[in-house]
This record gives structure tokens, sequence and C-alpha cells, in this order.
């Protein structure tokens, strides 16, 4: 079959399509995003009804992939890393209920943080839940897992999770199909106990999935992705690779092989024997993985109470934070390392900022002019493309932690005194976890300020729909906000004077006031536009 | 053979564009290629790159090494200069002039210009105009990539074919466009 070049977010996502997939659930977030956006663009997924259609959040994804999986049918559930903490409810208690149809969790981390707010390594969840976890090393591994772990999903009536990162979520490469299978039919569980977490069958529950440990370590010991090389000459290092990081090593020897015995995991629960067979024959052993030092501190602290140096990102023989690369590893393992030259001085620095002619500057701009007389610290934002608000010339926004955080963050400082409280959120994260936050407010008729900024769209992650689309009036009044205190406008220069007072007036009125500025995101309506010009060519 | 790219730019200036028309250039030779994106919030009129690839030997790492880049293309003079750190001792630095001035205080263009033309192989040439000059002002990258191709060993008829692959579903004029500002980037000074 032809060579497909493919991302390896793409690369898994045909290869679950290939792979009988039925449904695909999914909030956005880099470096995960692609995988849906394949999905929603594959004819093939069309012609199959594949749903690939944006969920809420993580957690509502989860339950749903659950669920198509309670009917018998393979579904994945794909998100960022801090998704799986949004979904860790459902994701733990999957690992107790199991699969019926294949289920697929699919996280991809961001060591290095090039578009997260911190760096957790998803594979301490998938040790967490006692399940299989399967790590790529390349875009063709991508595509081959996805059939690999909905088998092995079936197999046990677990879910597996794939762990993805960056450079290999982001990076293109040739991929080889194979024969496409057809999808499940729908099937009850016949097992009417599955999917009930009862106190007395969870119990029950987690006793079987203790007594299934065994197995995943046999199977990764004889898993096609585990490669387990001990035979080289050199036995004064032994070298574990997980993923990624078998590349960097094998790249830094070129054409030679690697004269060192070595482990590249790729599939979960570590292989212990062959780990110890490794141990046994080499005088030191270097751990090689992108993210924290998961498999390096299971070796140290587990299985040896050996005196051999185990060198890795602990040791400090690695950084202990941010991603791999070549360099990093041939100074691990003694080799000349190469350098270009310094950046010259004179390059300053260029962050991400606001697109020129965005929405959330005029916004911001107006915010400003309306609370100066109160100071700084008055803004909780959230995670999206108007978290850049932090920046000058704006610096308008406080706070950033998780998606959701500023109206719940704004709460608890208008409870403990402070006023004005105002949360920043953009549309689709309110979507995602802004609801129920504003219920607590309605609630106690918190005295805060909240302003939807909408866009239109998710446009951190390229702009996606979202699934409150054109509803948020008729949400916020649905949730109890007095009409009186939802109020629009369309943020633009010409329209400072009314913006700054509407900002007044909500800010003086003593209760939940919504504030819902709204205008397209730019780079959205540019695209529309390109789209429309190529259709007329 | 190998050669490694270091495509270079600001958020929203093409360089993926440059990556996909080497790419199927490449691909048609039957070469392997490994491209490492960035996608995300530097999208956002921050710097970009994109490690890119090519060899007729199976490519391992997705990224390269610091030092191991045979060019540095960069569709903006400062820009070029981060990416230092990658170029190997031999390797080419291919620049715009044009500057892409979004940030408070943009340096003094000619000691930009100073560092660039101090690296004993560069190309530095003011692509936004030569596009212009051909009326193809959307397809500047195209232009620098033209004044790249013969230091990276694909002909024009390789990577012309490329440009039509690649362009194809836009219509012919983009095509035409196009391929016009390769020949300029190719005659360019
Ligand atoms: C739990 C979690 N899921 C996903 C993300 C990735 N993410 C960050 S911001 C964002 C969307 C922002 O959209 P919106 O709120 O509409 O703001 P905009 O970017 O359009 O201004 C997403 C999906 C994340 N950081 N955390
Ligand atoms: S992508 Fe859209 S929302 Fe984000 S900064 Fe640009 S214009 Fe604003």
């Amino acid at each position: 079959m032809e060579k497909l070049m493919l991302l390896g977010d793409e690369a898994l996502a045909q290869g679950a399509l290939d792979a009988g997939i039925s449904g695909f659930y999914a909030y956005p977030g880099t470096p995960s995003t692609e995988i849906v956006e394949y999905a929603q663009r594959s004819k093939q997924a069309a012609a199959g009804n594949v749903h690939s259609k944006w969920s809420s959040n993580e957690k509502t994804a989860m339950e749903s992939a659950i669920g198509m999986s309670y009917a018998g049918k393979r579904a994945m559930v794909c998100m960022k890393h801090v998704g799986l903490n949004v979904a860790a409810d459902p994701f733990m208690n999957s690992a107790f209920t199991g699969a019926n149809g294949g289920l697929v969790v699919t996280v991809a981390d961001d060591p290095s943080m090039h578009s997260s707010q911190n760096e957790q390594d998803s594979r301490l969840y998938g040790k967490f839940a006692m399940i299989p976890i399967l790590e790529p090393s390349n875009q063709q591994e991508c595509y081959d897992m996805a059939f690999w772990a909905f088998e092995l999903s079936e197999k046990y009536r677990i879910p597996v999770m794939i762990r993805l990162t960056t450079r290999l979520s982001h990076s293109r490469s040739g991929v080889v199909r194979r024969e496409p299978l057809p999808q499940n039919s729908m099937k009850k569980p016949e097992d009417i106990f599955q999917f009930m977490l009862l106190p007395a069958i969870a119990r029950k529950k987690y006793k079987h999935l203790i007594s299934l440990q065994p197995e995943f370590v046999q199977e990764a010991e004889a898993s096609p992705f585990n490669e387990i090389k001990l035979d080289a000459k050199d036995t004064s290092l032994g070298i574990i690779t997980t993923g990624l990081a078998y590349n960097y090593l094998r790249d830094v020897f070129g054409e030679k092989p690697v004269p060192y015995p070595v482990i590249k995991i790729c599939q979960y629960p570590i292989p212990d024997k062959a780990i110890h067979q490794l141990y046994d024959k080499c005088d030191s052993v270097l751990v090689l993985e992108e993210g924290m030092p998961v498999v390096e501190e299971m070796i140290k602290g587990l299985a040896f109470s050996g005196t051999k140096p185990i060198k890795g990102r602990l040791d400090g023989t690695l950084d202990r934070d941010g991603e791999l690369n070549p360099n990093k590893v041939a100074r691990a393992l003694g080799l000349p390392d190469t350098y270009g030259e310094d950046i010259p001085e004179i390059v300053a620095p260029r962050p991400p900022a606001l697109c020129v002619g965005c929405p959330h500057a005029d916004s911001f701009l107006a915010l400003n002019e309306a609370i100066k007389e109160y100071g700084r610290g008055h803004v909780f934002s959230d995670i999206g493309c108007y978290t850049l608000g932090f920046m000058p010339p704006y610096n308008a926004i406080n706070s950033c932690v998780d998606m959701g955080a500023s109206i719940t963050m704004a709460k608890g400082a208008a409870d403990a005194g402070l006023y004005p409280a105002i949360a920043v959120i953009g549309d689709s994260t309110f979507t995602h976890s802004g609801m129920t936050g504003l219920m607590d407010c309605i609630y106690e008729n918190t005295n805060v300020v909240i302003v939807i900024l909408d866009n239109l769209t998710t446009g951190m992650t390229g702009g996606q729909e979202y699934t409150a689309f054109g509803k948020l009036e008729e949400v916020c009044k649905g949730l109890g906000v007095h009409p009186d205190h939802i109020r629009t406008f369309f943020p633009i220069k010409k329209n400072w004077d009314e913006m700054v007072q509407i900002y007044k007036e909500e800010i003086a009125y003593e209760g939940v006031s919504v504030i819902i500025p709204r205008r397209e995101c730019v780079q959205t309506l540019k695209k529309k536009n390109m789209k429309l010009r190529e259709k007329k060519a | 053979m190998k050669k490694d790219i270091i495509l270079a730019g600001v958020g929203g200036q093409g360089i993926l564009t440059i990556a996909a028309i080497l790419g199927q250039a490449a691909i048609k030779r039957g070469w392997h290629l490994k491209q490492a994106e960035v996608h995300g919030m530097s999208q956002r009129g921050g710097d970009v790159q994109s490690h890119l690839r090519l060899s007729d030997q199976p490519i391992w790492s997705d990224l390269i090494p610091f030092g191991g880049a045979d060019m540095i293309l960069s569709v903006e003079p400062m820009e070029a200069l981060r990416y230092l750190p990658y170029l190997g001792k031999e390797g080419w630095i291919i620049a715009n002039r044009t500057p892409f001035e979004n940030i408070a205080v943009y340096p003094d263009l000619e000691k930009i210009y100073g560092e660039i033309t101090r690296q004993p192989n560069h190309v530095l040439i003011d692509a936004d105009t030569i596009a212009k000059d051909v009326k193809a002002n959307r397809a500047m990258n195209i232009v620098v990539l033209g004044a790249a191709i013969k230091h990276i060993g694909f002909s024009v008829e390789e990577i012309s074919d490329a440009i039509r692959d690649i362009f194809n579903r836009k219509g012919e004029k983009v095509v035409e466009d196009n391929l016009r500002a390769l020949q300029a980037g190719i005659e360019a000074k």
C-alpha cells in the first residue's frame, strides 16, 4: 500500500479508523487536537458514520467513550495531559468496569510545556489505574498501536492507554496502512454487573484487576513493540529507553549499532524479567525517557536493592525537566556533542501575542479603563488566547490556573471580601467547565462580574466548534442569572464609551453579572474567507 | 545523502508550506522524511520553527541536533539568527530581508543583516519585494525557497512538480503565482 505522510496524531487516527473504530470523543488540547480533526476531515470516517464531534470537556468525552464501549463498539477518547485531570474520575473507574467494545484512552503529554501549564506524565495515571500503556516511538507505531490497543482492550476487557508526546504528535513521517477491519456491531455487555460499581461489586472488580497484572506484564515481555537486545559486547552500561527516546539513542550512533545492551520499552507495565537480566549483566544502567523519571524511579525504588549506578533524570545525568533531544542523549552517553553558534545578543525574544485586530484586545483595554481606580489584582482569568492579556500592553489579568478556575476563584475571592471580583473566561472554556462555577455563584448570589469573551470559536487550539455555541445568553439565563444583568457588546474601539459604561454598571451591581463581548476571532474569519475564495477559484 | 533543514519564521508566515513542498519533492525521490512542526500557543505571532529531515537512509530522531543542520531557511531576518545553535559548520543560511515587526522594539536591522552576512555561507534576499515584482504578493515564502533549492540539491523541475501537487486544489492561478515566485527566487541575487 502507498505511504501516507502523517503527523503522529494523524497516524493514530488513521490507525483507529482502519482498526474499526466507531467513535472518537474529545475536547481539543495541544498536542492532541489533530487526532480528532483528522477524523473530522476523513471521508472514510464519514462513510462509516464514525462519531467525531467535539465533546463539552474531557470528562464528558471519557464517559461517552465508556458508553460506546458498553454498547460493544470500539471507542477512543483523546485529550492533552491536563485533560486527564478533568477526566480522572471516569478514567480511574473505567479500569474497574473494564471494556466491552475496545476502549482506548489517548493522552498527549507536552514535556517542555510548549503549550501547557505543566508537564505531568500520563504514564503515572496509567500505572495508577493499573492498565496497559502503549507509548509509540514513531508515526508507524502510532498507526500500528491503534490496532494493538483495541485488540488488547478486547482481549482483557480493559481500557488501554496510548501515551503520545509533543514531538511525535506534531512530527510528520511516512506511514504504511493495513487492510481495514470492519466496525463491531452493537452488542450489550453479557455481564449485567460489568458497569455497576456498587461497593460490593467494585471490590470484586478490584480483585479481578489485580489478578490481571501478571498477564499484563507477560504481554509486555512478549510485545512486538518492546525490543530486548542484550547481546551487545560492551556491558559497562545497559540502556533502557521508553517511547521516542529510542530514536535519540539511535540518532547519536548514526549508522553504527548501539554498542551496549538496550531495552526499548513501548508497552507497559515494564518488562520485569528483561530489566533484571540487563541489570545483572551490566555495570550500570542509563534510563532515557521523555517526561518524568517514571521508569527510572520504578527501577531504583522497587526492583533492586543493588549498588550499581542507575543513571537518568534523578542523578543529574539528564536534566530533571524538559524534553529530550539528541544532544542531551549524546552528553549522557559521554559522546562528543555538537553546537553551532550562540544566538547573537541582538536577537530579541518574540513571545506569542494576541493577533492584530483580536476582539479580546478591545475587551481588555476597556476593562482596564473601567477598573483603573481599583488598581491591579481584581481579574481572575482562564486558559485560552485571552491568557495573553497578561502581557503588555494589556497587563489585564492576574491568574490562570486550570480551565474554569476564573469564575470559581473570583467567587472565593469575593467571599473573602475582594471587590470588584471579576472573572474573564473564553466562550469555549465557559462551556468546558465554567457553567458549574456560575451555578455556585448564583446559588449564593455572589458579587462577581463574569466576562465571557465570545469570539465564536475555540481560538487557542486553532478554531474548533464547541457545544454551547450560539447559546451563551440562554445558558446563563437558564442557570438563573437575572436577564437584566446579562449584557453584551461588540468589542471594537468605536464602542469604547459603551463598553466601559457596561463594565462599570455591572461592577456597581451587587450580585451575579455576566458580560458577553462578542466578535469573531480574526483567524477563523480569515480562514472562512480563504475557503470562500478557493471555492470561487 | 541527508539534508537537515531548520525552517524559521513567525506564526502565519507560511513555513509549513515550504516544508510540505520540500517533503513532497523528497517523497517523489523515494526518500525518507521526518518533519517536526510547531502547533499551538506559539502560532499566535510568536517565533515558529520546523525541523525538516530528508534522507535516502532511515531517519531516527524527529529533531535535528544542535550543530547538525545543513541549512537555516528563514522567511524573516531576525528569526534566521535565533537558530544559529543548530547550524552545522558548512551549513547555509538563507533569509528574507523584510522584518516582521510585531514586537515593541525591533532590533537594528543593519546589525541583524551584519550577523547574517558574517556567516560564510549565506543568501540574503528581499523576498517580499521580489514577490510583489512578479505579482505574487502572497508567495514570499516560495521566493525564499527558490533561493535555497540549489543549496539543498533539488532541481527546479522537482520543486515545480511539488508546487503543482501541493497547490493544485487551490486553482491554476495560485499554482502559476507560486511557480513565478519560485523562478524569481532562483534568479534572485
Ligand atoms: C483541561 C484542559 N483541556 C484543554 C486545554 C487546552 N486549551 C487551552 S485553552 C483552550 C480553549 C480556549 O478557547 P476559548 O475559551 O474559547 O478561548 P479563545 O482561545 O478562543 O480565546 C483549550 C482547548 C487545557 N489547557 N486544559
Ligand atoms: S486566534 Fe483569534 S482569539 Fe486568538 S489571538 Fe488571534 S484573533 Fe484573538
